[in-house]
């Protein structure tokens, strides 16, 4: 049961994902990479870690792709279609790169260097992940904490007033 | 019971993913979309290396990882509604001047 759970929303996780990234209009995009971002969670508790789900449906899946969606919407990039998009030309790169990459992907599935190395059943209390966020982890609490500091400073030195005759 | 190497290949493949639409995309918006679709696949990676080790510190990677993206992508919007200001444009193309 679980393992079949797992390749469903494993599959549903990589199909929105790339039909977010096919997508043209933005707010279009940023729907689907909620949905699979939401296949993600499930993932997450499936491979016994509640919390982190939690928090991937309200950080990710909640502030950030909100986030997403007011920038899209208060500059009005919806209705207004990204300009034509790479030639063959451009793409040739593009499509090398990834397909060599996803074919590797998949002959490392097949030939299965991992063989029957399986994750058991296995489940993390809330409650041992804070305590260990907060004991041997609380260092690195701390830098981050100073890091959301500078992201939120640096974003209102980005967002100021444009200096009078540079705001086309 | 899930197979280790096939969690592994669901955060690689969505890494690639993630890397496609970086290349594929000249619009900021959807290329910063890419990155967050990136740092998706390696802390898919991070909670499935927990789970088989049967350790904590993989889901506490993956939290830190959250509150880092978190922060990256206010900086990055920020700098979106910047450079909307500054040209009317969000295509990468056109911010290839360094005058300051």
């Amino acid at each position: 049961m679980t393992t079949a759970l797992f390749y469903i929303l494993g599959f549903t996780m990589l199909a929105a994902t790339l039909l977010c990234i096919t997508r043209r209009n933005p707010v279009h995009a940023v729907i689907y990479l909620v949905a699979g971002l939401f296949a993600l969670a499930l993932m997450f508790y499936l491979l016994g870690a509640p919390l982190v789900a939690a928090w991937q449906v309200i950080v990710y899946a909640g502030a950030i792709m909100v986030l997403f969606l007011f920038i899209i919407m208060m500059l009005g990039l919806a209705p207004q279609e990204v300009p034509e998009g790479p030639g063959w030309q451009r793409w040739g790169p593009l499509v090398l790169l990834s397909s060599s990459i996803m074919i590797c992907t998949v002959l490392l599935i097949l030939q299965d260097p991992l063989a029957g190395k399986q994750i058991g059943d296995f489940y993390l209390a809330p409650q041992i992940l804070g305590e260990a966020l907060f004991s041997r982890y609380a260092l690195a609490v701390e830098i981050v904490s100073f890091q959301l500091l500078f992201a939120t400073i640096g974003a209102y030195m980005l967002g100021r007033p444009l200096p009078k005759g540079e705001d086309q | 019971m899930i197979p280790f190497g096939h969690a592994l290949a669901f955060a690689g493949a969505l890494f690639v993913l993630g890397l496609t639409c970086v290349l594929l995309h000249r619009q900021i918006l959807m290329i910063l979309i890419g990155v967050e679709i990136m740092l998706n696949g390696a802390s898919l990676v991070f909670v499935a290396a927990s789970a088989y080790w049967r350790q904590v510190d993989g889901q506490v990677f993956a939290i830190l990882l959250m509150a880092v993206t978190a922060a990256e992508v206010a900086v990055a919007l920020a700098m979106v509604v910047y450079l909307w200001r500054r040209k009317r444009t969000l295509v990468a193309d056109e911010f290839n001047g360094m005058h300051g």
